[in-house]
């Protein structure tokens, strides 16, 4: 194949942390106007060859060449001036600032130390448009989406002539037309030449825009496949270096037995978050909520939950009629919610694993009763064995765990209490598919030893396999509930929340 | 080909947001001369507004200092310390004879260097400016006493002269040589914050510090930068405050900290950072004053009564930039 010469290479790559080689021998190359996904589990070492990359790190072993010149980056900084630019998953901008500004602020046109405001943002305006993007380009950027802010933090890092850009999960937090959207614009700046390096944990998106892949597993280079010529089963082989097999043997599960009703919320609703719906959890059994984003999903859990007040409606846990005022009152009843947001709402970053483990359990028993050291250590160890957290040093700070990790953290908090419901929201966002399909088989398990589970994704697929119901929701709605049997497939639910009923 | 963005773009018809809370503050310092206007007779002149500027010239000086560093999302208690231990040097200085025009340079420079090493400790060190300023405070305060704890007077002619010197305007209006001098300032700080990229650095700073170092800029320049305008800023307070008094004092401006903060903060400036206008804090000293002048006319009312519509009026403004940033959100 007469392939372009690289306009990066990194051969013999090598990267030693305390303890761990987070990188051994690994190459990589980057051919221009090609859109390259970087492959690989959680740990396999993506971050850290990006960092490496970028002069985030030095490296210890191999070398990296830029458009045939050998080149050493110290610091980020020097990686952009070479023409390097990265726009990590969370945006790096000031949302404070007028778009023009935060393309510009930096490298302002100047006359005389004077900032040239009209220059600024007519360049601005034509560096957008080019990326077919018509924004007010004066407007602060506060005012515009995510997915907005994060083509301007792209439009900012092409702009200092770039040759290679990185996107670190630049999707995660996207909904589906803006990932249409910002796909269209990395396919402009394809087309201009300029090499793309994109990590995603979404399959179908690596397929749908990258061209070439390169795969990494526990920090050693798998190989390098076009995209075209690699399914994605045997993808997924290659990064988790054993078939699917556990993700395909938990299809095909028994119903939940009919046990006792744990959970009947009757009529419950909130004005402006979600219409009255009527919903049953029984004991051990897994409820599904598929729906777009911002369709409602959270909303039902929080009010189940007591995060937010029901305006109407009656909830009976285990037969008995409550009114949960807050979500204390939900954990004195064994309920338990893992929150979509780990990073913002759950997991204290700066605490170690041993720490935010029994911060439930202590604070259901009241400060004033200390759990015994002992105690806490062995309930922690034995959580971290069944949950697989790694690495397994429950003195380790959360922030230092990689993001399947900490959401282990979480749900080991969670577990700990013993709740009768518990509540996951988005638990396998952003996370790879190994600690997928362990949280997955985690759930499964914890069903079938009797706890009920509400269990909400945005993947479909996902909530097919665990589900043995799934409430569809649809603006703010509970429009269907569906029993998951031979029938339902991501079709039908794909129809029904498209439509907003069962055809 | 369509613009992709097209649809996204919300129909933003009316006045940006951003403008909001000083509008509001204009709004309250014009319904204020409104009323007193009704209420007093000989309110409604336009040198009742220029008394203000005379008698609050050095508190504008001082509150655009605390401008720059409130936009980074810092705060700085030392500036009413500063302000007092600036009188002190300089009236002690004139004392012992030497020219106003020495003393001045030398008192700015003492201010700037004060503010200069606490922004080095603030950012080398980590420590929040809170408690830094505050040790700054404390310290600026202590070495007035040192100098003297009696107040000193000033009779250096110079001085003297900036103080009674009156610059007549149109009609019987007049203004003091301070107010000009405060005016300067403010021009030159508004020019600083809108059109060079120390003061964009200072947006962008208050609005995410993090965002603002991982996009290149400066931040460590600019956050001792600031307090170094603040100590400077507060050094020149304290020359236009020693002109107004004509003494120095370990005593004078005790609590000025509190009335910049205040008039930035009526001002419509964030407290977190990241948001506000200079004209904002003009309009803030502005209504500040226009309360002690309304009192003042009032005649019954204890001076204190100053302070409880300043607290009123903060908790009022707090709640409104709460609502502003509630609803951005």
């Amino acid at each position: 194949m007469a392939a372009p010469a690289p306009i990066l290479r990194m051969s013999g790559i090598g990267k030693q942390f305390p303890g761990v080689k987070a990188l051994d021998g690994v190459d990589f190359r980057l051919l221009p106007g090609e859109v390259h996904a970087l492959m690989g589990e959680n740990g396999a070492g993506k971050s850290t060859l990006i960092k490496v990359l970028t002069g985030v790190y030095d490296i210890d072993a191999g070398e990296i060449e830029l458009e045939g010149r050998r080149v050493v980056f110290h610091s980020p900084l020097a990686a952009q001036h070479a023409g390097i630019s990265t726009v990590y998953q969370e945006v790096n901008l000031c949302t404070n600032l007028s778009v023009a500004e935060n393309i510009f602020i930096g490298r302002e046109p100047r006359r005389l130390g004077r900032i040239q405001w009209k220059k600024m943002r007519r360049r601005a305006a034509e560096l957008l448009s080019r990326l077919d993007l018509d924004l007010d380009v004066s407007a602060p950027l506060s005012s515009y989406s995510l997915a907005i802010q994060q083509m301007v933090a792209i439009a900012r890092a092409v702009d200092i002539d770039a040759k290679v850009l990185i996107l670190d999960e630049p999707t995660s937090s996207l909904d589906a037309g803006e990932v249409a959207q910002l796909f269209r614009v990395m396919r402009r700046l394809k087309e201009q030449g300029i090499a793309i390096l994109f990590v995603s944990h979404f399959l179908d998106q690596i397929y749908e825009i990258s061209d070439r892949m390169t795969i990494l597993r526990n920090g050693r280079l798998v190989g390098e496949y076009l995209t075209s010529e690699l399914s994605q089963v045997e993808l997924v082989g290659k990064m988790i270096g054993r078939e699917l097999a556990d993700l395909e043997k938990l299809e095909g599960r028994p119903p939940a037995n009919e046990a006792a009703p744990l959970v009947e919320a009757v009529e419950l609703g909130r004005s402006g978050a979600i219409e009255p719906f009527t919903l049953t959890i029984h004991e051990g059994e897994v409820v599904g909520l598929a729906g777009l984003l911002g369709s409602g999903r959270t909303e039902v859990a929080r009010l189940l939950f007591g995060a937010d007040h029901a305006g109407g409606g009656t909830l009976k846990i285990g037969g008995e009629q409550v009114s949960l005022r807050t979500p204390r009152s939900a954990v004195a009843r064994k309920l338990a919610f893992c929150s979509e947001n780990r990073r913002a709402e759950g997991l204290i970053p700066d605490l170690t694993v041993r720490e935010n483990v029994i911060l439930a359990l202590q604070a259901a028993r009241g400060w004033t009763r200390p759990i015994p050291r002992r105690k806490q250590d062995e309930l922690v160890d034995k959580y971290i064995a069944a949950l697989n957290i790694r690495p397994a040093d429950p003195e380790q700070l959360v922030k230092n765990l990689s993001g399947g990790n900490q959401q282990k953290v979480l749900l080991a908090r969670w577990l700990i209490l013993e709740p009768r419901l518990l509540i996951l929201d988005e638990p396998t966002r952003g996370i790879d598919v190994g600690a997928k399909a362990e949280i997955q088989r985690l759930v499964a398990q914890l069903s079938d030893g009797g706890m009920a589970v509400l269990f909400i994704s945005a993947e479909l697929e996902e909530v097919l396999r665990l589900s043995h119901k799934v409430g569809v929701l649809r603006d703010r709605k509970m429009v269907a509930q569906l029993d998951n049997d031979e029938r339902l497939t991501t079709d039908t639910l794909t129809e029904t929340i498209a439509s907003g009923a069962r055809s | 080909m369509t613009s992709i963005a097209g649809g996204l773009r919300s129909g933003r018809v009316q006045l940006p947001q951003k403008y909001i809370p000083v509008l509001v503050t204009a709004g309250l310092f014009v319904a204020m001369f409104v009323a007193g206007g009704i209420r007093y007779e000989g309110f409604a002149t336009g040198q009742i507004v220029l008394n203000v500027f005379v008698d609050n010239a050095f508190l504008l000086v001082v509150a655009v200092g605390m401008t720059f560093v409130i936009l980074t999302g810092g705060i700085d208690l030392s500036v009413g310390s500063v302000v007092a231990l600036s009188t002190m040097i300089a009236a002690s200085l004139l004392k012992d004879g030497w020219p106003a025009f020495g003393v001045i340079g030398l008192v700015l420079l003492i201010g700037a260097v004060l503010g200069l090493g606490m922004g080095a400790i603030i950012h080398y060190f980590e420590i929040q400016p809170f408690i830094v300023t505050l040790a700054g405070m404390f310290l600026a305060r202590g070495l007035c006493y040192t100098i003297g704890t009696d107040s000193i007077p000033i009779e250096n002619g110079t001085f003297t002269s900036f103080a009674q010197t009156r610059i007549d305007l149109v009609g019987d209006m007049w203004i003091s040589p301070s107010v000009v001098i405060a005016v300067l300032v403010v021009l030159a700080a508004a020019y600083v914050l809108h059109y060079t990229r120390l003061g964009r650095n200072v947006y962008a700073t208050g609005g995410s510090e993090q965002s603002a170092l991982l996009m290149g800029l400066p931040v460590a320049r600019t956050k001792i930068a600031v307090y170094t305008i603040s100590g400077f800023c507060s050094a020149l307070g304290g020359v236009l405050l020693s002109f107004y008094m004509l003494s120095g004092y370990g005593l004078h401006a005790v609590g000025m900290e509190l009335d910049a903060i205040a008039a930035v903060v009526i001002g419509g400036t964030l407290l977190t950072g990241g948001s506000g206008y200079l004209l904002g804090t003009v309009l803030g000293v502005l209504v500040l004053g226009l309360i002690q002048t309304i009192i003042s006319f009032e005649g019954t009312l204890s001076s204190w009564w100053t302070k409880i519509f300043i607290g009123l009026l903060l908790f009022a403004f707090i709640l409104l930039q709460r609502l502003i940033t509630a609803r951005r959100r």
